[in-house]
């Protein structure tokens, strides 16, 4: 396989008057590679993905999609992507067939090219039942389909997601997953932007976490969390009531203060001392009786990675 | 890239035309838009009731009260009015279909597209052209069923028509600049009732002008509104055709001045539009 890098920027940067959307951000996905990023409202993810799809131009810094100057060559770089952006963009008044075909058409497939297209998408997404209703009589779900189908119509070299779960319930965004895991698995390259952690953990080789315009980390979802620091103790106590005291416990043997999450029952510190720390804590909770749900090692959530990193937990709009 | 194309058929690889595609992709986009117009009836009524109802209601409501200057049938010198009111209207398709498609993210879908940018503004202009020429025809049906009559030549009312759909041609660019610069359909309709609609009333319409105080008179008379009504009282033969003798320059030549500003609307509307637009897609 080809290790070329699908995308390639650098020093991207994008104002829009006063404020600045991207402060100097450098993007490398190799071909086939899954790369997410994520980060909170207003972190730059958009704007990101307007400028590698040339819908805007950058102010400053370059990049190279397909192998196409996004600046110089647009035109080039369109007919390699496919862009999902964050509301699906299908047409309402159109149904779902119509709706490929006229993607194909302004491909350039030629009418008839476009209506097999149009066809094989339709059957690939589960679509065919639905492939004379208007679109906007669809569901969420399958308008996400629908339009996931017209950005696949030119075989996209790159495939750009913009948030391609939100507004989805749970079993539509399970689904859509699934479709996503069959065009990886089929060697697209992928750039997805996300809020979840859960997504960007579920999907991407690889995760950049842009808050405020700038990269502040990448790397895997394992390196991410290692960066947040190592294991650490956990203990889930059956009676709320009990909470102060297993904090106090764990306090003492961690050696810092242990954090206290009263949702969840649950208290969390550093463990420096590994598996010596472990038996030190269960032994102390035997001792005062202290009834527990879980004691363990474990490592930080990528959502405890993602508030270390970036100062706000990542559901809290920015 | 090669492990890619492996795995999937050769059959479905594009074909991508390198000579340039603007024709075919605006009459795709054109496409779209008049599918558009037939699945969605209730945007369409700006261009079917409207203009319907206001031939009724002039005709039978208000029509009795007011004279036409130098006599003849009010109903003959209604439609003139009502046809230019409906054409200045008509901005307001394009303009409504542009900030919806803007809103609901069809221009970014389209601009990812390898298509001329061009294109996407030339479709919808050339729907929206088609869709004009609608409510001219319910108009007409409508102007016969109350007893309008057009009682000059064919050549003539030929003329009145292809003038007609040169000032829709006209509007549209106004459309365009208006889709552009309002942010919202909701804004669009606010400007619509706000600036259009007194526009198209402050004329020769519905009423002879010298029926209005001075101010609003002088405005009534250099309203491109009333030169379009008055050229076509003139061309069908209309009671309201004919000048009075010491009429300002637009009423005494209202075919020239009509003409005048649809090319006017064009040269000034259709770049500062087409820049209004461009800027309306960056951000």
């Amino acid at each position: 396989m080809s290790t070329a890098p699908a995308i390639e920027a650098h020093g991207l940067v994008k104002r829009y008057g006063e404020a600045t959307a991207l402060a100097g951000v450098d993007l490398d996905v190799p071909t086939g590679a899954v790369c997410a990023l994520l980060g909170p409202n207003g972190a730059g993810k958009t704007t990101a993905v307007r400028i590698l799809t040339t819908l805007t131009p950058a102010d400053g810094g370059t990049a190279r999609v397909a192998g196409y100057d996004v600046s110089t060559d647009a035109v080039a770089v369109r007919r390699s992507l496919g862009l999902a952006a964050q509301d699906a963009t299908v047409d309402g008044l159109l149904n779902g067939r119509e709706n490929l075909v006229m993607i194909g058409e302004l491909h350039h497939l030629g009418r008839k090219r476009a209506k097999a297209r149009a066809e094989e998408l339709l059957e690939q997404f589960s679509l065919t039942d639905a492939a004379d209703r208007l679109a906007k009589q669809y569901s969420g779900g399958m308008r996400r389909r629908l339009d996931l189908a017209a950005t696949l119509v030119n075989e996209p070299k790159v495939l750009y997601l913009d948030e391609p779960t939100t507004g989805l319930d749970p079993r539509a965004r399970n689904e859509l997953w699934g479709v996503l895991d069959v065009l990886v698995a089929g060697g697209a390259t992928v750039l997805l932007t996300t809020q979840y952690l859960e997504e960007a953990e579920r999907l991407a080789d690889d995760i950049v976490v842009v808050d405020h315009g700038r990269v502040i980390a990448r790397g895997d979802a394992r390196e991410l969390k290692r960066q947040v620091g190592g294991d650490q103790l956990h203990v889930v106590v059956n009676d709320l009531a009990d909470l102060p005291r297993a904090a106090e416990l764990m306090s003492s043997v961690a050696g810092v203060a242990a954090t206290v999450d009263q949702s969840e029952r649950a208290v969390t510190a550093p463990a420096a001392g590994g598996v010596r720390d472990i038996a030190a804590l269960a032994g102390l909770l035997v001792e005062q009786g202290i009834a527990v749900e879980d004691v363990g090692l474990r490592q930080p959530t990528l959502d405890e990675a993602f508030l270390t990193l970036t100062g706000q937990p990542s559901e809290e709009a920015g | 890239m090669s492990t890619t194309s492996a795995e999937r058929p050769a059959a479905t690889v594009p074909a991508v035309r390198e000579r340039s595609t603007f024709v075919h992709d605006t009459w795709v986009i054109a496409r779209r838009g008049f599918i558009h117009i037939r699945r969605q009836p209730e945007a369409l009524s700006d261009a079917t009731i409207q203009p319907i109802m206001f031939v009724l209601l002039f005709a039978y409501v208000f029509g009795g009260a007011i004279s036409v200057p130098g006599g003849g049938d009010y109903k003959d010198f209604l439609m003139g009015g009502i046809f230019a009111q409906t054409i200045v209207f008509g901005c307001l398709g394009v303009a409504l279909s542009l900030s919806a498609d803007r809103n609901n993210g069809a221009i970014d879908r389209f601009h990812s597209l390898p298509i001329p940018r061009s294109s996407l503004l030339a479709g919808h202009a050339v729907s929206s052209l088609f869709r004009s020429f609608l409510p001219l025809l319910l108009m007409t049906l409508s102007g016969f069923v109350v007893g309008w009559g057009i009682h000059g030549s064919f050549l003539e009312a030929l003329a009145a028509y292809g003038l007609m759909i040169l000032f829709s041609f006209a509007m549209i660019w106004v459309g365009v600049l208006l889709g552009s610069l309002v942010a919202t359909p909701e804004g669009v309709q606010g400007i619509a009732f706000a600036v259009i609609f007194p526009v198209t009333f402050i004329a020769s319409t519905f009423v002879p002008p010298a029926t209005l105080p001075p101010v609003l008179r002088t405005m009534a008379e250099w309203n491109p509104t009333s030169s379009l009504a008055n050229s076509l009282r003139h061309l069908f033969h209309n009671p309201g055709g004919a000048a009075p003798p010491n009429a300002v320059w637009p009423t005494a030549h209202p075919i020239a001045y009509t003409l005048i500003w649809a090319v006017g609307i064009v040269v000034v509307c259709a770049p500062l539009a087409v820049r209004a637009y461009q800027r309306s897609i960056r951000s």
